[in-house]
């Protein structure tokens, strides 16, 4: 395989030709190690790129085939970490510059398996400050552009994650979900993303932005990679009391029998409240084909009202803030990262000028929102109301899963927009999440898988992704829908929608 | 109409709720900061207001999407962080310890 055809191939190709002797781990590594230096400039999907790491996890995977020892699942395959994961003295910044420079003591639970896997870490992916964005313009280190236009977003928080694998630079990425923080990158981006059930993936390791709903998962350009990486990294760790105590098989084989039996039998129902004139037309119309081509695949199609997640993006906008208040107190300037004032200065105002200078302004926005929340007088009308409604939601999914397998409707309400466009307007930007917040707040399982283009007209072609909401713990069952799509879009297209993204060599647009 | 929610009337927030919320949340912000926002804290206050104006009789706060409780694990000693390696990343260390400004109102 030449490096270029390297850096295009499935993680699995990679992982099959690998474990067969035909490519070495090395090659591989290299062969992606030189698309970042070539095409990374341009696109700024990494924070960090450790290759003498990567060459070092490369050659020992090189090593135990040569003696013959038996290999993990995905050796030799190389991945880009969202930088909100710790990995033992690899710079973690969580795109933040109060942790600028820390080299964490540990590895994240997520890391550990990875490591067992025999997955080549590359580098740390760039992201929204503390995860707490939609376009990754929030990290405060730069911006990363979309693949397909790179006057564009990638989408956020993972949105560095998102586009390494949109560019190449890696067929298999991590990213974390609060509120929709891998499917809407993914979408975005023209790739696949899944978040599992909460508590499916360990969150040690991860560092907290809303504990009730942050969730690590699986990102690649194939929906058999993503389900492959998403075996590799679930399970049960006591080190996380949120932990599922239950293990993960079948998702792969999951997202081949959707592949080989299509649909039939399934019910899926389109939500209702994620259509209508509030919806880009374009994104509408992609979303319509693509509903029906579930129903050429077998399944039976209903339109479901979910009544209450019309009022998620409030509920979360009040309970993800009043978490990430107490969860970011943690940044004191004592422990790690950066300090700002002397010994002699009182550690309240050491506190306050380190968090001014080290926190960027959604950050801060959201501690000041959480802490408002949060305090004696409003926590009953904000806090505890956002609550019953996140209950409200949960119960409205509950009652739609008895008679549905799967919900499905379009990942994101619009395309990838202009860098810009929306970073001075807060509410404007969480609107970018209006899709995806409601099995966020509920701990459901759903993904995002590519569709199709929006029409080229003013804007590029951009690509718009479906979501496929299962119930919870049947992370088994969106793998089965998104495996028979994409198994009629290769039949129809030939190939993956990413291979009409611009080839970005040479580092030319 | 009685408004249960406890909101009363708009959701808006003043420059001098912004400047204690600061306070509380340990952030030195400017004048212009706070200014900026009061703004925007009001616009999104008053957006995610909504909830209070849902139906919501007779339901439960939901906390936490896994009803997991008591939750152990086997009491085993493992080994703790490598302390130099944790110091070594500390904005300040001494004799195997975080070192901190001072708390009290002591003379250094």
């Amino acid at each position: 395989m030449s490096p270029q055809a390297i850096t295009r191939a499935e993680a699995l190709t990679l992982a099959a030709q690998i474990a067969a002797g035909e490519l070495s781990a090395r090659e591989v590594t290299e062969a992606h190690l030189a698309r970042i230096a070539e095409v990374d400039p341009l696109v700024g999907a990494f924070l960090h790129v450790d290759a003498d790491g990567a060459r070092a996890q490369a050659d020992a995977v090189d090593a135990q085939r040569a003696a013959g020892e038996p290999l993990g699942p995905l050796a030799g395959v190389p991945l880009a970490l969202k930088d909100v994961l710790v990995q033992r003295g690899i710079p973690t910044t969580c795109g933040s510059r109060i942790l600028e420079g820390w080299r964490p003591p540990y590895d994240a639970t997520v890391v550990t398996r990875l490591r067992a896997a025999g997955v080549v870490i590359l580098g740390k992916a760039n992201c929204d400050e503390f995860a707490m964005g939609s376009s990754t313009e929030n990290s405060a280190y730069h911006p990363t552009r979309n693949p397909w236009a790179l006057d564009r977003v990638p989408g956020g928080s993972s949105g560095g994650s998102a586009a390494a694998v949109a560019a190449h630079l890696a067929p298999l990425a991590i990213g974390t979900d609060t509120g929709g923080s891998i499917r809407q990158p993914a979408a975005l981006t023209g790739i696949v993303g899944a978040k599992p059930t909460y508590g499916g993936v360990s969150r040690y390791g991860l560092v907290a932005f809303a504990s009730s709903l942050d969730q690590a998962g699986p990102m690649a350009r194939t929906v058999a990679d993503t389900a492959a990486l998403h075996e590799v990294i679930a399970g049960h760790d006591p080190r996380d009391a949120t932990s599922i105590p239950q293990q993960w098989p079948g998702l792969r084989a999951a997202a081949e029998a959707g592949a080989a039996e299509g649909l039939t039998g399934m019910r899926i129902g389109v939500i209702a409240e994620h259509d209508g004139p509030g919806w880009d037309a374009q994104v509408r119309a992609v979303t319509a084909d693509a509903i029906d081509r579930l129903q050429h695949l077998g399944a039976e199609v209903v339109t479901v009202s979910v009544p209450h997640v019309v009022h998620a993006l409030a509920a979360y906008y009040l309970i993800a803030p009043s978490e990430a208040s107490s969860n970011l107190a943690r940044f004191d300037g004592m422990r790690y990262g950066l300090r700002v004032g002397g010994d002699d200065d009182s550690v309240a105002a050491v506190m306050s000028a380190t968090r001014a200078a080290g926190f960027g302004p959604e950050v801060k926005r959201r501690i000041m929102l959480g802490t408002f929340a949060l305090s004696t007088g409003y926590y009953e009308a904000y806090y505890r109301s956002a609550q019953q409604v996140r209950r409200l939601i949960a119960d409205d999914f509950a009652a739609a899963f008895t008679h549905c397998d799967a919900l499905v409707g379009p990942t994101s309400p619009l395309p990838a927009f202009p860098l810009g466009e929306r970073i001075d307007d807060p509410l404007a930007m969480y609107l970018a999440d209006l899709a995806t917040l409601p099995a966020s707040l509920a701990g459901l399982p759903a993904m995002s898988v590519p569709i199709g283009l929006t029409p080229a007209g003013a804007a590029p072609a951009l690509p718009v992704g479906l979501q496929i909401i299962a119930a919870a713990t049947a992370d088994a069952t969106m793998y089965r829908v998104a495996g028979a799509l994409a198994a009629d879009q290769q039949q129809q297209w030939g190939g993956l929608l990413l291979d009409r993204a611009p080839s970005l060599s040479g580092g030319r647009p | 109409m009685v408004d249960d929610s406890g909101i009363q009337g708009e959701a808006t927030i003043s420059e001098q709720e912004v400047r204690h919320l600061a306070h509380l949340a340990r952030l030195a912000l400017t004048d212009d900061e706070v200014a900026h926002f009061t703004g925007q804290l009001g616009a999104i206050l008053h957006a995610v207001s909504e909830v209070a104006r849902v139906d919501r009789t007779g339901v439960t706060p939901m906390s936490h999407a896994v009803a997991l409780a008591n939750v152990t694990r086997p009491d085993l000693v493992t080994a703790s962080l490598p302390v130099a390696e944790v110091l070594a990343a500390a904005p300040a260390a001494e004799d195997d310890r975080f070192r901190v400004p001072r708390i009290l109102g002591e003379a250094p």
